[in-house]
């Protein structure tokens, strides 16, 4: 057999990802509840940075609403599918994702509890308390999932018992976010309804750059531990006869995960069923390589909740639905269908 | 050469590996029997850096095992465990490929593709590399974890021995297979600075293609040496509680029969 090369199964499937997610993008940008054209679009990328005074109001809309509001799409989308990748490689399991671990129910904990008590705890970072705010809270959640499902489980193997972690601990941290919604006095973005369903129509410049910066760090650390992540496929040991520091590499991932998920779902609330289905979509299509996961999932998980988010703002127009109706709807008969044919085992 | 002085490990108050000492040698094949329990798992994950050992001393061409990190030791030492599952689906190449992980960071160099095709060439998974990992029958998947797993050490590096340490690998083959891999073995170790040390269950292979054996009962060194020192009728009965009858042929072959 000649020497072909062995890079074969990922070819080709990124870049028509990446310009679905760029038209997908700019569609999503111009629809809504007013039409924007594509002239306004351009004039206000031409004159909104030197003279924001001098934009009419569907310019406005677009650089203030529609533009950010793509953009933190875009970034969301894409933590919420690499924390799927990376959690489903961690635990050599594709049915985990990181709402069952609870790093997104401990970062709306996190994020609804600075809400409520910020002012009175005098924790103050700037832009970055409300993330790193969530970040604590996901680190405390998946932590107590973590050491529960350790210290209970007799087959170290089981994730069932990590599982049944997961929904107990989700439920209590929940129960927190609800106490706080209930208690709280601002009624708009603190009810409990933008933590359980999602919404990005909070989205807005400083939420995007924190979601940029975070988006990017994630995927550039995912990339160096990709590799690290493959040889976990076979199990703990046969990684560490590859050489790899599986202790390290276990604490590097989780805080990854938790950096990425509770940042997003500070921002959004919690979007379910993205992280689940998009490393299955991307393994059924190709193969489980982690770095072709990692940039796939970005890429899939920006293109889909783009998507639910088009639709979230579309289908009542012009009211609109909370994201997390629309990803959850479709994404739950999808997983049911992957479970059905699956052509793996769980 | 790899030495293992006086090493044990405990655990709890129970010696799994209690005060083993054996050398092995480069370019002769090393076969560890002896009964369920005896420790020959254990052994192996304490010569191959799995475990700590909690006494005695290992050394690696006369370094102490200690010293050489996981990282550095990828790039000599491979091992093939046994029951790797692995849930999602891959390539077969890209299982073997990851037998070079230690040797590339970034994208796999030309090196690496060379070693991935002559090992796969090797034990004759070339037909399947393209295949998903997942659809093949168990004797397929360990043919492809041999390749895996020569993959990691198929190129000398200069001035050092090469390890390999194997688990079982016969348990999931057929007997023709057994031998075209035991064979295969022999093969390879003619290279002359490659290490073999396998656990093998059939004491019949073991006397076949043993060029060291060590005997293992309750953790310790029961015998070692050529077939002839530990295959004995009394060694056998000792360590496994049946009493062998012992046939040898005209090629000064030693054939055992139970029962």
């Amino acid at each position: 057999m000649p020497s072909k090369s062995l890079g074969s199964p990922y070819a080709g499937i990124l870049p028509v990802l990446a310009i679905a997610v760029l038209v997908i993008a700019v569609f999503s940008i111009r629809f809504g509840a007013v039409v924007i054209s594509f002239g306004d679009m351009l004039s206000a990328l031409r004159t909104g940075p030197s003279a924001p005074g001098m934009l009419n109001l569907t310019e406005r809309i677009f650089l203030e609403i529609r533009l950010p509001r793509a953009l933190a799409c875009l970034f969301v989308g894409a933590s919420l599918a690499m924390g799927g990748v990376l959690m489903q490689a961690l635990f050599r399991n594709p049915i985990v994702e990181p709402g069952l671990v609870g790093t997104s129910s401990g970062a709306a904990f996190g994020a609804s509890l600075y809400f409520v008590l910020g002012s009175v705890l005098k924790f103050h970072a700037g832009e970055w308390t409300l993330p790193i705010a969530a970040c604590l809270g996901g680190a405390l959640a998946t932590a107590c999932v973590f050491l529960v499902s350790e210290t209970t489980q007799a087959n170290r193997e089981s994730t069932t018992a990590l599982l049944l972690t997961g929904i107990a601990v989700n439920a209590l941290f929940l129960s927190g976010v609800g106490f706080f919604s209930y208690i709280a006095r601002d009624p708009q973005a603190r009810s409990i309804t933008f933590w359980n369903l999602g919404t990005l129509s909070g989205a807005n410049w400083r939420a995007v750059i924190i979601l940029a910066v975070v988006t990017t760090l994630g995927l550039g650390i995912g990339l160096r531990y990709a590799r690290h992540l493959n040889s976990l496929m076979m199990g703990e040991e046969e990684a560490l006869y590859l050489g790899v520091d599986v202790k390290r590499l276990k604490l590097t991932i989780t805080a990854l995960n938790v950096m990425l998920v509770a940042v997003a779902t500070s921002i959004t609330g919690i979007i379910s069923f993205v992280g689940l289905i998009v490393p299955h979509l991307l393994r059924l299509m190709r193969g489980s390589d982690n770095r072709f996961l990692l940039i796939g999932g970005a890429l899939m998980g920006a293109l889909l909740l783009t998507l639910s988010d088009l639709a979230a703002r579309l289908l009542l127009r012009p009211a609109e639905l909370p994201i997390g109706i629309v990803t959850a709807a479709v994404g739950a008969p999808v997983f049911m269908a992957l479970l059905r044919n699956r052509r793996y085992r769980f | 050469m790899l030495c293992a002085r006086e090493v044990s490990w405990t655990v709890g108050s129970k010696a799994l590996v209690d005060r083993v000492t054996a050398t092995f040698e480069p370019g002769r094949l090393s076969l560890i029997i002896g009964p369920n329990g005896a420790g020959k798992s254990s052994l192996i994950r304490l010569l191959s850096k799995q475990q700590r050992a909690n006494a005695g001393t290992i050394s690696y061409d006369s370094v102490n095992l200690d010293e050489i990190n996981h990282r550095e030791l990828a790039k000599i030492r491979a091992v093939l465990s046994q029951n790797i599952e692995i849930a999602f689906p891959l390539r077969v190449w890209e299982v073997v490929m990851m037998g070079r992980y230690p040797h590339f960071a970034g994208r796999p160099a030309a090196t690496d593709e060379q070693a991935c095709h002559e090992v796969m060439r090797f034990f004759d998974v070339e037909g399947m590399a393209d295949r998903d990992y997942l659809t093949l029958s168990g004797g397929e998947k360990q043919r492809v974890h041999f390749a895996r797993v020569l993959a990691q050490i198929w190129f000398p590096t200069p001035s050092k021995s090469r390890y390999l340490f194997l688990d079982e690998p016969l348990t999931f083959l057929d007997i023709y297979y057994q031998f075209e891999f035991m064979e295969k073995l022999q093969e390879l170790l003619k290279r002359g600075d490659l290490i073999v040390v396998g656990v093998v269950h059939d004491l019949n292979l073991a006397a076949r293609f043993g060029e060291q054996i060590v005997l293992l009962h309750r953790g310790r060194v029961l015998a070692r040496g050529s077939k002839d020192e530990v295959l004995t009728r009394e060694n056998i009965k000792a360590a496994f509680r049946l009493e062998p009858k012992l046939l040898r042929g005209d090629d000064d072959s030693i054939h055992l029969i139970f029962g």
